[in-house]
């Protein structure tokens, strides 16, 4: 039971937004939600919208995502999403504004609306205000 | 020749411009290095998704290889939409123009064969351009480069990606100003749909994975953020080119400023000088004429 923790990256494309050992990572898969510890076979699977919770001691931290990939190798984690925010980080006004917005857009329905790009920010603020308040 | 008077309020007037023109190098440098700090921000996850991409392809097989994606589906290229990356702003040399240019040869390139061109126009430039030739311009997006973000590439890609699943375009092409340096900028044309995945070397050492769901939806989804990822290199490539081009225009201009100020200062010695001596002239013969 020695070495309980492994490596993690978690990255954006305009960002690393962590780095460090943890013993276990929670995170949004598409099928489901998961959670990863030590000394996991490889895995590649792709995140959905959600909640990634990491620990590294007891206290678990908290980040919003918009989803993405998420490799186990043998030397460690890597999650690469589009987009992630600390739980303590979220603007929940601005969140607040994005939701009014993409429902206002939604509802109105216009022609030439871009439905899956407003289902998609909707789905981003609902999440974000989610996390904000699990904190 | 110009009174004295005339050449000071010149000189006055161009020292002004001066320390705007050198204000605006200064602010363009400032802002270039950031943006070279975003590219290489940008490039470990670039890397680690091609590495994920190559694990990923050397487990499939050929056959697996050869997908039916729509996004690498090629048709007859009747409609084509070109992306036109400019900037918001002026003084920045020929950034601009030669974007604007190069898009239009590309359209005339286009119409010239039979297809028809829409365009997204990213940047004030080069849509107010456009909207005034009356072109067809699907989408713009304006004063996006003040605060990039990723969010926008992801946005632009949602709206070709749709048109191109839909079949209501052929082929999407990029045009933007690549940077190469702090010196050295050229204008590229990009082909972005139908994707020509440049299938990254296989690591056959790799041992393989569990996957969730299958390989052929996570490879259909990691083309799409491999997509998103060569948007937002184009968004970052072209701001960092046109605070370079901006950072070189406003030193050139203030280059000229300096010289046009010291021929200034020279003209007007000389015209105080021919002063001071015509009133001396004149002080000296009105005395001799006293005395005379």
């Amino acid at each position: 039971m020695l070495n309980r923790s492994f490596h993690l990256e978690i990255r954006t494309p305009e960002q690393l937004i962590y780095e460090g050992d943890v013993t276990s990572i929670n995170a949004p898969g598409v099928e489901g939600n998961f959670q990863i510890l030590a000394g996991h076979i490889p895995f590649l699977t792709a995140l959905e919208v959600g909640e990634i919770r990491i620990r590294e001691s007891e206290t678990p931290q908290l980040m919003a995502t918009s989803g993405g990939v998420f490799e186990v190798l043998r030397t460690g984690v890597t999650v690469l999403v589009e987009a992630a925010e600390w739980a303590s980080e979220i603007d929940v006004e601005r969140a607040e504004s994005a939701l009014d917005r993409a429902q206002a857009q939604l509802s109105a329905n216009a022609p030439d609306l871009n439905r899956p790009r407003a289902e998609a920010a909707l789905a981003r603020a609902q999440n974000r205000i989610k996390v904000a308040s699990n904190l | 020749m110009a009174t004295l008077r005339e050449i000071r309020r010149r000189i006055a007037s161009i020292q002004n411009i001066e320390q705007v023109t050198d204000a605006m190098r200064v602010v363009a440098a400032a802002r270039l290095r950031r943006a070279q700090e975003n590219i290489v921000a940008t490039r470990p996850y670039a890397e680690k998704l091609n590495t994920i991409l190559g694990h990923l392809i050397s487990q499939m097989d050929a056959e697996e290889q050869a997908l039916t994606h729509p996004l690498l589906e090629t048709r007859e290229i009747k409609h084509v939409c070109i992306i036109s990356v400019s900037g918001d702003r002026g003084l920045c040399g020929s950034f601009n123009s030669n974007v604007i240019r190069t898009t239009t040869e590309r359209i005339e390139h286009y119409q010239e064969s039979g297809a028809d061109v829409t365009l997204i126009c990213i940047g004030r430039r080069g849509q107010e351009h456009f909207n005034r030739r009356g072109y067809d311009i699907t989408d713009s997006y304006i004063n996006i480069f003040r605060q990039l973000e990723f969010q926008t590439a992801v946005d632009v890609v949602h709206e070709f990606e749709h048109l191109y699943t839909d079949k209501k375009i052929d082929k999407v092409e990029v045009v933007y100003n690549n940077f190469k340096s702090a010196i050295l900028q050229t204008v590229l044309v990009e082909q972005l749909l139908p994707l020509e995945p440049e299938i990254p070397e296989g690591d056959k050492l790799f041992l393989d994975y569990i996957y969730e769901p299958g390989q052929v939806e996570l490879f259909e989804m990691l083309l799409g953020k491999h997509l998103n990822m060569q948007m937002w290199k184009v968004l970052l490539d072209s701001n960092a080119a046109e605070q370079a081009a901006r950072m070189a225009a406003m030193e050139n201009a203030t280059q000229k400023a300096k010289e046009l100020i010291d021929e200034l200062i020279l003209q007007r010695n000389r015209a105080r000088q021919t002063q001071i001596t015509t009133e001396i002239s004149e002080i000296v013969s009105g005395a001799a004429a006293l005395e005379g």
